[in-house]
Parts: structure tokens; sequence; C-alpha cells
């Protein structure tokens, strides 16, 4: 934009810009800018309701309405672009503005009920603000206004006043044009016009809170908060949102100590102005069940609080004879900085190598991918897929692994640049909304679908195009090669994306095997991969032991294979063991793990909440959650997303404060604990070596027999996620949990949807409804953490075969 | 001026809206002239003749057909406005049940025009007769071949679907009707895209009314020069003029453009015997209405523009001294309440707040001050709405005020039905032409 | 009548005459209407899957038009024209006599569940005032005591032959009409009256022609 001195006669207006005046002020801007738009840049604004930069324009509420020179009557400036030598005088100059704006707004508050002292957008209302300063300060209606009966649920989390809509239908286009999910839409006509659901399907998008925000009224609101604040109540704290990988811009208000609600905030190259329903409202765990005091075992093998002191002398006393034989398991939900401390403090003060982030269904091969393809890697970005000709997904559902992206991708599929391809087992919702060509292949399957299709090999050539790869190739052996592979042969541009926030950061940090700079020196040979967990898990059947294996042309990567053992008192794998918010439940033979926990002299785990890790261990230290240290989280695409700490009178450590404590108390240097020191360091912390690229051949499919099929599954966005605890109407939004079967299969089994079908794995059972969904033959589908944990309840993962029977178990 | 019947000329023949009767009086020789002319010449023919669009809004018809780009690779759609709904129209009706094969005809010529392969009629859902007629006229139409591929052998190829709407005058509105048609509910749409560029499924599309279609065949037929021998220079051709209300003979009466309000008011026989007119609207409660002193005038576009009104859908609606106009104009304000699409603020909730005021005059319960509101919240939602409905019902209540403002003041003290017996106003008593 | 595979196959019929199958959601609403007299949950879901829509979009489509039925109706849904074109002209009069001899208002329906009544809006036929309609077939030029007649003799059972149209059947078969699936065989009416001839009897009796084209 160019604002131009009042009275200069020349006006060099740029290639593809206009020049006009508004106000009497002239400026050109770029063609095709709406005049609201370019109003607001000279910070005149015009009235509105139904305008957002967003959407696309409906010049419904006419709030907005300018005088044009040359027009008889005056023009919404929210639907016409600014045109050369336009003159347009809005309410500042113009009367007929003024009085047509004056004139919608006593009409806005005709029907309108007087709900300001009940109603939760007041003191943050547009139309409050807005009938202050485009209104008259009386209205001259005398008759009855029209009245619903209210609130009326539109689903769990969505609540609605229809008396204090104002039909902007900015919630409708919402949903219908971002989000995909037209659930909700105008009922009715004229002054009985509103916003509804069809009763079987309610507003059960994960975007859904998303149209609260934009609500320029207090219409919609949501369960948790209504009635709860009132926003000068609230201080308001930018910060990042901690559950997945997008790397969301939040604005969390607080109030007393208390997250009181989070919304998204203004990041156009990430979010935009949006975020997903479990970003939004997954936040009550950081207050509820928190480990508040250090805890202990004591002699009847209970836990017991302790006081810090007691507890650093213990753990201290602990590590330092561990020294050189430790190990360190972190987890994917550190901020990188606290992942940085660990990584530090496991190399340079318990000179260990034994440790891995991955908190999750794993493989040495992924190690490799990591260490060698994505660390330390630059992009593609949010603004990349929006560009792109093509994105091709392998092993990721983005709307349940990383709305945002599916957002942007659905942007871009809408604006007709981009074509989306997945190869997965079933077509989602989400891969529906992106109309993406979906090749259908069940877990092992994936490299042939892929290679063996013209059409994505040959998108995948086209400049821009780009390889989007989910944690949960790991889990198909050779798919990470494989991708890895064809991005270098394609040139196409490749993204992982994880599923939790610190997964990243932590790899950034290097806490993977073999990552250590060469600063810190030598290391004892650790146990290399597969790693820690199968060293635990091993550690469990007393009769192997896991030990590693020296290959003497790459003495850098440790193998291992399990031999068998003699000894009646085997050796520990590791005499100490420190765990950072680690949920055994995440990994296959969970159970296991925390026997082999018990096998470790001492367990220490550092934890906000309790889980099955911290009733193992012999020492918790309760730790800061993300509202009470400052840090940052490093999203997909390498971005680095810092936020400060919100609750800026906490004391509670950081995961890096408790560790320089032990340090300390080891009499051992750690140095710094503050992130911003950690950060500067962890720049110059860089892994000595890289390794080559993994070259996994593929496995195929798992072989099945009469009675089994190979599952194929991932965690929904709303499920059973330990961080979304404590939010019931968020919980009640989640898409069902059932068993997707083919129809083949389905009719073998003679069922049909909604019968119960049972699948059983290594270690358990569960029972779903069944959906008969177009799948592959000899696959199903069930969702990893929806009524059960997969991993943990049954033993299984993406890609193991589970036995499928009709009708529960007994 | 005598009236000159062309669209009516052969309804009194019980055949007239069958294929056969159709072609009995020259019917389908339109149509071979056209393909023989080629379709630019055909848009030319209609461009020079003047034709101006017969649902209200009177653009001319040849130059909305020249907005359609050529040659672009879209499909081109003509959508035929058959939702006839505006209170006091009630020509289309008839021209459909009394002789719908001048409108097929005319949409084969017009759809060879604009090169469309896919013409829609849509009619409002009310008129089950009506959408009977035409389905069986269509029918008869393909069976004879002219709807269907390589029509007449010319080549051109053309599907014509007949579609029901169920009950929303906001249809009507050409953008709303897209919207209809399309599936959706028929709220009007943002133009720019203008419908010849962006309309029926984004693509090129013109929406004309019925009575403007029907005119085509016969222009076609008759050519330029005999089109322009009806009317005036700026509103040429003929009318289907429907005369309605307290006349003697209410019904439909074909003359030329011009012709006075009086002498088509004579034809219908005069105001009801022993009454004198009161106002009268010349095509459709949303245009401002006119007292006897406006009879002289010739029904044109500018003539009644000029006087301060429309011609608007040019179907003639007369009162009798025995009617209140307060009780009119609040009947007509219930029918914009109900019938807003919901929106735009303005008319949503500006015709909720004129309804409120107007009844209390209705009911004899209004207050002096309330007249200056209620023009000012007329002055709202004139030029301020989202489209035409919100104009159109902004107008009843000042053109109202212009002629009988003592009326309104009356209102103040006494009901309407009071003031003005409701059991005169019928027409139960009166005998029939 | 329900909602039944015939139906299904119907509207995907329907839906086969547009280019863009999402055009027949009005007919096939209509289509609803005839089986299962009113706008059913069941008819939105239906019309949601052939078109592949949300239950929601097909649901803000049947409540925006006034011919579409949240509730079910009377056998004969009789309507009066009250725009101020046939009100003042005896509509309002024949409305107020109805309402109050059946005791329902605007779309209610009869405790017998014959009759429903509704106000309805102008429906093209100014020329006939007061105008009724009975399941939407004419009947003009009506009176009060012709209204009375028409209700009484619709109630009765007896048949009762629309002015412009047909004899009048139930309101699903008029709605089989509307969504225009097939052809109800009722076509052979006359195409005008008294009132579509005026002008051109006045012309016809007074030797007015419209001057033919060579003569120019």
């Amino acid at each position: 934009m160019t604002v131009t001195e009042s009275g200069s006669n020349e006006v060099t207006v740029p290639e593809g810009h206009v020049a006009f005046s508004i106000d009497g002020v002239s400026m050109t801007a770029e063609k095709g800018t709406l005049i609201i738009r370019a109003a607001e840049q000279l910070g005149i604004e015009i009235p509105r309701f139904c305008d957002h930069p967003l959407l696309d324009p409906v010049a419904a509420c006419r709030m907005c309405l300018v005088e044009i020179e040359g027009q008889p009557k005056p023009q919404p400036a929210c639907a016409i672009p600014v045109g050369d030598n336009m003159v347009v005088r809005t309410q500042r100059t113009s009367k007929v503005a003024d009085d047509a704006q004056k004139g919608v707004m006593e009409f806005l508050l005709l029907n309108h009920p007087l709900d300001c002292p009940i109603c939760d957008k007041g003191g943050e209302c547009p139309l409050q603000n807005q009938a202050m300063s485009a209104g008259r300060a009386e209205s001259r209606f005398e008759g009855s206004k029209r009245t619903f009966p209210k609130p009326i649920n539109v689903s769990a989390q969505i609540l609605l006043d229809r008396e204090r809509c104002v039909s902007c239908a900015r919630c409708t286009r919402f949903a219908d044009e971002i989000a995909g999910d037209a659930f909700i839409d105008l009922l009715e006509r004229g002054a009985q016009q509103q916003v509804g659901i069809s009763e079987d399907t309610p507003f059960d998008s994960y975007f859904s809170g998303n149209t609260v925000q934009i609500c320029p009224v207090g219409a919609l609101t949501n369960a948790r908060y209504r009635f709860r604040a009132r926003p000068f109540d609230l201080v308001s704290v930018p910060t990042v949102c901690e559950h997945c990988a997008s790397g969301c811009s939040l604005r969390t208000d607080v109030r007393r100590g208390e997250v009181q609600r989070r919304l998204a905030g203004d990041e156009p190259e990430i979010n935009e102005e949006w975020n997903c329903d479990k970003g939004r409202f997954a936040f009550p765990y950081l207050t509820e069940d928190r480990i508040t005091h250090p805890l202990v075992r004591d002699d009847n093998g209970d836990l017991r609080t302790a006081s810090w002191p007691e507890a650093l002398g213990m753990a201290a006393d602990a590590l330092t004879a561990a020294v050189g034989s430790a190990a360190v398991l972190t987890g994917g939900r550190l901020t990188s900085e606290d992942a940085f401390a660990y990584s530090k403090f496991a190399r340079t003060i318990l000179q260990t190598d034994n440790v891995d982030f991955r908190a999750r269904p794993h493989s040495a091969e992924e190690a490799d991918f990591l260490r060698s393809v994505v660390a330390g890697s630059e992009g593609p970005t949010y603004t990349d897929l929006q560009s792109a000709p093509a994105v091709v997904l392998v092993a990721f559902e983005p709307e349940d692994e990383s709305p945002i992206v599916f957002l942007r991708l659905r942007k871009a599929v809408t604006k007709g640049t981009t074509k989306v391809y997945a190869v997965a087992p079933w077509a989602s919702p989400g891969l529906s909304k992106l109309g993406a060509t979906v090749l259908a292949a069940g877990p092992g399957q994936e490299i042939q679908a892929l290679a063996g299709s013209e059409d994505v090999m040959q998108a995948l050539r086209q400049p821009g195009a780009v390889l989007m790869v989910g944690e949960r190739a790991a889990t198909a052996p050779g798919l990470l090669s494989w991708a890895a592979q064809t991005a270098a042969d394609t040139g196409a541009r490749l993204a992982w994306v994880p599923r939790r926030a610190g997964e990243r950061g932590a790899l950034e940090a290097g806490l993977l095997p073999g990552m250590a700079p060469a600063a810190w020196g030598e290391l004892a040979a650790g146990v290399g991969f597969p790693g820690v967990i199968e060293a635990l898990v091993t550690a469990a059947e007393p009769e192997e032991a896991l030990v590693p294996v020296p290959d003497p042309e790459a003495p850098e990567s440790a193998s291992t294979e399990v031999v068998p053992v003699e000894d009646e008192e085997p050796e520990p794998p590791f005499r100490a063991l420190v765990l950072a918010g680690f949920d055994p439940r995440d990994v296959p033979d969970g159970a296991a793990l925390v026997e082999g926990f018990a096998q470790v002299p001492t367990v220490i785990a550092l934890a906000t909440h309790h889980n099955d890790a911290t009733r193992a261990a012999d020492i918790v230290f309760p730790v800061a959650a993300v509202t009470e240290k400052a840090g940052s989280f490093i999203d997909w695409e390498g971005r680095r997303r810092p936020f400060p700490q919100v609750f800026r009178e906490s004391l509670i450590l950081s995961d890096a404060g408790v560790l320089a404590a032990i340090a300390d108390e080891m009499l051992q240097d750690f140095g710094p604990a503050d992130p911003i020191a950690l950060r500067a360091e962890a720049s110059t912390a860089q892994p000595a070596t890289r390794p080559d690229r993994p070259s996994v051949a593929g496995a195929g499919a798992r072989e099945t027999s009469a009675g089994e099929a190979v599952l194929s599954t991932w965690r929904q966005l709303v499920d059973d996620g330990s961080m979304q605890a404590g939010e019931p109407y968020l919980a009640a939004t989640a898409r069902p949990a059932v068993v997707r079967i083919g129809p083949a299969n389905a009719a073998d089994l003679g069922i049909s949807d909604g019968d119960p079908v049972t699948l059983t794995g290594t270690t358990g059972s569960v029972t779903l409804p069944a959906l008969i969904t177009d799948m592959p033959a000899g696959v199903v589908w069930a969702p990893g953490n929806s009524g059960a944990n997969l991993v943990a309840d049954l033993g299984v993962t993406s890609g193991d075969t589970v036995r499928v029977s009709v009708g529960r178990t007994s | 001026m005598p009236l000159t019947p062309v669209i009516t000329a052969h309804w009194d023949q019980p055949d007239s809206f069958t294929l056969e009767g159709y072609r009995r009086n020259g019917g389908y020789s339109a149509l071979a002239k056209a393909f023989e002319m080629g379709p630019d010449a055909v848009i030319a023919t209609v461009k020079d003749s003047g034709l101006r669009g017969r649902g209200g809004a009177g653009f001319p018809t040849g130059l909305k057909w020249s907005f359609v780009p050529q040659n672009d690779g879209k499909p081109h759609y003509l959508v035929v406005n058959a939702d006839e709904s505006e209170p006091g129209a009630c020509k289309d009706i008839p021209i459909m049940l009394a002789n719908p094969h001048a409108l097929i005809e005319g949409i084969i010529i017009a759809s060879y025009a604009i090169r469309a392969d896919h013409a829609f009629v849509y009619i409002r859902g009310e008129v089950p007769h009506v959408i009977r007629r035409m389905h069986a006229a269509v029918r008869e139409a393909r069976a004879a071949g002219y709807i269907g591929d390589n029509i007449a052998g010319s080549g051109f190829n053309l599907n014509l679907v007949v579609h029901s709407g169920a009950g929303a005058y906001i249809c009507g509105e050409e953008t709303a009707l897209l919207d209809s048609l399309e599936g959706r509910r028929g709220q009007p749409r943002l133009k720019p895209p203008f419908p010849a560029v962006a309309g029926l499924y984004a693509c090129p599309t013109v929406v004309n009314n019925v009575e403007t279609i029907a005119n085509v065949p016969y222009i076609v037929n008759n050519g330029v020069d005999w089109f322009r021998s009806f009317g005036t220079e700026k509103s040429p051709g003929f009318k289907v003029f429907a005369v309605s209300g307290h006349v003697q003979r209410p019904g439909i009466y074909e003359a030329p453009l011009g012709i006075p309000m009086a002498e088509l008011l004579e034809y219908a026989g005069g105001v009801r015997e022993g009454h004198e007119l009161k106002f009268w609207l010349p095509g459709g409660s949303s245009v401002p209405m006119l007292t006897a002193e406006h009879l002289d005038l010739p029904l044109t576009y500018e003539a009644m523009a000029e006087a301060g009104s429309m011609l608007g859908t040019g179907t003639p609606m007369v009162f009798d001294e025995t009617t209140s106009v307060v009780r009119a104009v609040t009947g007509w304000l219930d029918f914009y309440k109900h019938e807003s699409c919901g929106k735009c603020t303005p008319c949503r909730e500006g015709n909720w707040f004129i309804h409120d005021l107007l009844h209390r005059f209705d009911q004899g319960r209004g207050r002096s001050d309330q007249l200056v509101v209620l023009d000012n919240v007329c002055g709202q939602i004139l030029g301020r709405s989202f489209c035409a409905l919100g104009d159109a019902a902004a107008t009843p209540f000042p053109s109202a005020m212009k002629y009988f403002a003592d009326e309104f003041e009356a209102g103040t003290t006494t009901p309407s039905s009071v003031a003005f017996d409701p059991a005169a106003s019928t027409v139960f008593s009166e005998v029939k032409a | 009548m329900a909602l039944t595979d015939q139906t299904r196959a119907e509207m995907m019929d329907l839906a086969a005459r547009y280019p863009q199958a999402r055009s027949a959601l009005l007919p096939m609403l209509h289509l609803v209407q005839s089986e299962e007299g009113y706008v059913t949950e069941g008819g939105i879901i239906m019309c949601a899957e052939v078109l592949g829509l949300t239950t929601a979009e097909v649901k803000a489509v049947a409540t925006f038009y006034t011919m579409f039925k949240d509730e079910p109706v009377g056998e004969y849904h009789v309507g009066v024209c009250i725009n101020p074109g046939c009100g003042i002209l005896g509509g309002d009069a024949i409305w107020e006599t109805l309402s109050e001899d059946l005791g329902v208002g605007h779309d209610q329906v009869t405790e017998d569940g014959k009759i429903s009544l509704e106000r309805i809006e102008c429906q093209a036929a100014c020329t006939h005032a007061p105008v009724m309609t009975a399941n939407w077939e004419f009947m003009d030029n009506m009176t009060v005591e012709s209204a009375r007649q028409l209700v009484e003799d619709l109630r009765a059972g007896r048949e009762v032959k629309s002015t412009r149209g047909p004899v009048i059947r139930d309101f699903k078969a008029t709605e089989r009409t509307l969504s225009g699936i097939d052809d109800d065989g009722l076509g052979e009416v006359p195409a005008t009256d008294d009132l579509m001839l005026a002008g051109l009897r006045y012309a016809q009796e007074h030797d007015m022609k419209a001057p033919d084209a060579e003569v120019i």
C-alpha cells in the first residue's frame, strides 16, 4: 500500500495496482483489494459483521455501506474491489453512508435480545462496539421481538442462542467453505432464519470451535466457557499449542492461575486464524490431577511424598552410580529446550548414548530416516503446501493427525491449485473433503500401490510437489526408505509429520543414539537400535538379554541381538533409567516394559501427571506444564514456535530445571537451565555425523490365516488421549469408535453395519460396532485409542495381525 | 387504441394449448426461420426489435442475450422465469395454460441464439395445472422432434427441463432463482458476476420471463418493423395486460404498449358499477401506486417512470373507493415480511419493523410520530437491501402517503375496518362478465 | 405410503434430468411429500444420501420453501389467498369464515385430519379473485358460500372439480404431480375461461386485430 501526500500531483501506480481515494486520502493498492481491506490499511474501520478476511464476501449484513462517487446507492465495501480513480466516502465523510449504517444498526438491534448482562460475548462484542460507534443512541422500535427457546445444542460443545444471531452466516460459511463440514446451515426464512442442524448429525466437526470465535455476537458459545468469565477479567497471553505438531498460535486467556479458554491466534503463515477443537478445548489437564511434590518409594514399596533435598539426594546418588550405564526415555511432548536439557544431561552427566524420544511404535529404519533426512532440514512449509501442484500423503491422515495441515490442504484444493493423493486403506472424511485420489492399500502394501501408480509418480515429479509421511510409516518396513529414495529421485519435497508437538524438537535436540555433538566427547557404547525400549522389554524376560553386536564396517551404528542368558541373577540392562512424561501405554509391549523397569535398580520419572511409568518409578519429580514454563516447540515444518511462561508466578521447575538441580546435587556442572540459554547452546550442538539414508526393502503385508486380518489404525483427533482428560464436552463430540471392514469380509462373517465385532491381539481384545467400508480385503481398521488403547490393551499396532470374530468375547 | 391479440389470438380455440392447435395457427414456423438466420442474426433481430423484459425490470432482451460470451468452451443455459408471484401479476400463468407452445418455440429459438443446449422452465410450485400443462406440451414437442437432438435437421440439440418451485416469491429474482434451481435456498447472489457470465452452475446463463420469450417467435416470424409498429420508441411491442381488481370485466387484454390506462380500463368495463377508482397499480404491489389523475398516461416503461411509478409486470390492479389504503398497504407488507428471504438486515428486520407499525395504524392505534418513523424506516431499506425485494417492501407506504396521508392519520384513532367496511369491497354480489 | 427403494430410484431419475444432480432437490422433496404427506426426517436422509449432501443442507432447503411442510397437513389442504388483490375482494372474509367454521388457523389441521387451512400468497390468478386452492388445484371466483360448500364437499368425500384443473385428488397425489416424476394423465382440461378470453372476445366483437406482418 502507498499513501500519497494529498496535493501531490505525481503518483506512480505500481504494476498491478490501482489508485483511488478513501475519505479524501489518495492511495494505491493491489488490484482486487476490497474497499474494506484498503480502508483498514489506512486505519479506517468500516463497520461490518458478515465480512471476514478469510471467508468469501457475501455482503449480507449491509453494515459496511459506503458511498462511491457515481453510484446512486450506497455500496457494500466488503464486496467491491477498489477501482481506478474510485472515490470512496465512508461514514467519516459521507452522511449517506453514516445514515445507512445507522439504519442497519437500528435494524440489527430490532430483534436482538437485551442479553448483554448474561451473554458471554459482552465486553468483546462487535455488535456492542459497533452499536456504540456506528449506531444511534436509541431505537424507535416499540414492538415485540421474535423469540426462540434458548440455548439449544448444535453439538455437545457448541450452544446456540438463536435470538442473538444476526444472520451474518460466518459460522455456516466457515463450516462449509473452510472445514468442509456442512453440519450447520441456515434454516427457515425471513426473520425466522436461524442457524440449525439436522438432529441426526450434530455439529461434531473437528473445527467447530472456530465458529464461536468468529461469531460477531454471542449466538454461539461453548459449553465449558459459558458464563465463566468476562473478558476484562482475563489476562491474554500469546502461546503455542502443545498437542500436535501443527504449530498453531493460540491466545491463552487466564484468570486467577487457571486457564479459562484458548482461542486461535492470528498467524497467517501457519494456522491463519483457525485451530482445531482439541487445541482449543483440551486444556483442563493442565491443572487437574497434577503431581505436586517429589515422591520416593518407601520400604513397603509405596510411593510417599518426599522433600526436594531428600529426592534430589536419592536421585543424585543413584545416577552417580549409574554413569555410563543409564538410559533416558523422553517421549514426544517436551519443549525443544527441555529436550536439549535431557540430551545434554544424558551425554555429559550420565555419559550415555542410550536415549530415545519415541514413545510410540517406531523402528531402527525410522531412526536412520530421521537422522539422515529430517534432522536439520528446512521446510516444506504451509505456504509450500498451498502452492504445491500435488501433495501425496503416505501413512498420514491429516484431519486426525495434523488438523491445520488438513485445513491448509483443503484451502489449496478448493482454490484449485493443488491435487491431493493419498495411500490409505479407506477414503476417510478428511480425504474425501480434500477430493483426494485414494490409492487403496492396507499396511505393508503402500509401496506397491504408490510405485505402481503412474499418476502419483508423475505428480511427484512436478516442481513444488510435496510428499508427506506420517509417523505411522515406521510400522511399515521399507516405507520410509522408499519415501526418502523417491523424494531424492523425483525432486519432491519431503515432509515428516509426527503426531506430537515435541517430536521434531526432540529430534533436533539430538535425542537419538548417534546424535551427540563431538564436543561432548566419547560415550560408552549404547544399546543402539532397536534401542532402550527393547532392552527393557527383553529384561522382563530374564532368560534373554539384549547385547550389542559390533559391525566392523560401520562402527558408529551398533546393532543388537537377543541372546539367551544362563545366569540366575541376570545383569540389569541399565543401572538407572530416567523417564520424562513417558507413558508405557503408548508403546508396544508396554506391560513388559514396566516389568523391565523393575529390573533396573533406579527408575526416575519427571512428570506432570501420574501414569504407569510414575507408578513403577523409584523417584518421581513434578515438572512444569506448558503454561508454567517458557520454551518452544518445533513444528512439522522445522519452524521454531516460541511461547512465554503464562503463569509468571509459577515456581514449578521445568524438566531442565530439575535436571540441573540433580546435576548440581551430583556436583556436576550442567550450566544454565533457562530456555534462552539452552536454545542458544542447542543451536551450536550439532551431531558429529549424519548416517546414510536407510535402504530397507519393503516387507509387504503380513501373512494372515483364516479368521485374521491385518490391522490398520491411527488415533482419532478426539479420543481417550490423556491430555484430553477433564473435558467431557469435547469428548462427547468424538467420532464414534467402529471397526471398519470391507464388504467381502463382512459378507464372509455374515455381519451388517452396527453388529458387534471383536478384534483380538496378543494381550487382549476390543469389541466395537462394525461399519462396512470400501477397503481392501483382509484389512480391518479401528481407532488407536477410542474405547480401547490398541497398543496397550491389545498389544498391536498398525500392520500387525488381529483375529476377527463376530459378537462379543465372553 | 385497439386491442391487438397476438399471443392470445387463438385462445378461444379449445385446443389452443396443443401442438396441433399451435401448428394449425402457424406455430413452429418461426423456428425454421431462426435456424435459417443463424444465431447471431436472431440475437440482432431481438435486439433491434427493442423487446424489453416483461418480468418487471424491462431490461432490453437482445442486449441481455448479447452479454453471453461465445466460444468460451462452457455450457450455456437458458432459464425461463415462470415463478410469477408478484401480487397482481397473472399473465404468465395464463400464457402457459393457453399457449404453452409459443413459450416452447420461443425457448428453442432463444437457446439456439445464445448457444444453450439446456433450457429450464422454473415454474412456481403452487400451480399444478400449469406444471401439468407444460410437462405435457414439452412431451408433445419432444415427440415432434422440436426438442432433443438435431432439431428439425438443424444440427441444434436442446434439452428442456420443466422444474417445479416450492413457494418462495424471492425465487422470482433471477439470481435467487438460479440458486433455487441449483437445489439450494433461494437467496440472491452477489452481482457481479452477472448471470450472463456466471449463472447456473457458474456458466453463462440468460434468465428471461415467460412473456418475454413468448414474444420471440412472433418477432422472428413477423420482423422488427412489425414489432416496432406497436408501442413507442422506448417501449416497442405489445403487452399481455391482465386487468384485475374492482373492475367489471377483469381478465387478459392484449394491447400495444402505450395504450392509456383509461382505455384499457374501458375495455375491462370500467370500475364496477356505482363505484369510483381510488388508486391503481400499473404492475404489481412493488411499484408505487397511482390515482385517477394518472389514468390518461400511456402504459409504457418511460411514462410510468416519469409519473413516479413503474410499468413493472404490466398487470394493472384497480381499487375503488370502498378500499382502505391502510388495509391494502398493510396486507402487502404482510406479504413482503413473509417472503423476505432473510439474507440481508434491512429487508429481514426492516419488514418486521414496518409490519409492526402498519398493523397499529390498521387497527386504529397508530401514533402520528410513527408515520415519520415509518417513512425513515422505508428510507433505510430502499437502496440498502441486497436485492429488489427490500426496495419493493419500502415502496407501498411512501407512495400511499403521497396521496392518502389522511387515511394514515385516521389510523391513529380508527381501525381501517371501521373507516371502510370490508364487506363493501368484496366482489361477491357482482356478476362476472 | 412410505419411502421405498422405488422412491429412491425415482429420486435418482429426477437427479439424472439435470446437468448437476443437486438441482433435483426441490422436485425430490415434493416426491417425499407425495409419499409421506410432509417432509419427514427419513425423507431428508434419503435426499441427502442420493445427492451426497449433509442432512443439514437438505433441511436448510426444505425449511426455506413454504410448500414444504414439517408436519402432516390435512387430506385436503385448503388455501385462501389473502394478498390484498384477493383479500380485499373477499379473500379475507372467506378466511375468517372458514377458520371460524373449522376451528383451525393457518397451517393447522382439523381433528378428523380431513382439512387443513393455509393463508396463501398471490396465486397469479388475480383476474379471478377471490382465489382459493384445494391441494393446490385452483378454485377461482370464490365466495363465502362457495368456500363453505367446497370444504363441506371435500369433507364429505364428494368429487370436486377444480375450476381450471382436474378433479381434486388428495394432497399426496398433487405432490406427485408437482415432483414431475410422471404424467398424472389429467392434462385434458380446458385451456381458458371467460376471464382469460375477456380481451380476445372484446377484440373479436369489435373487429380489433393485430396488424399482419405484410401490412407493415
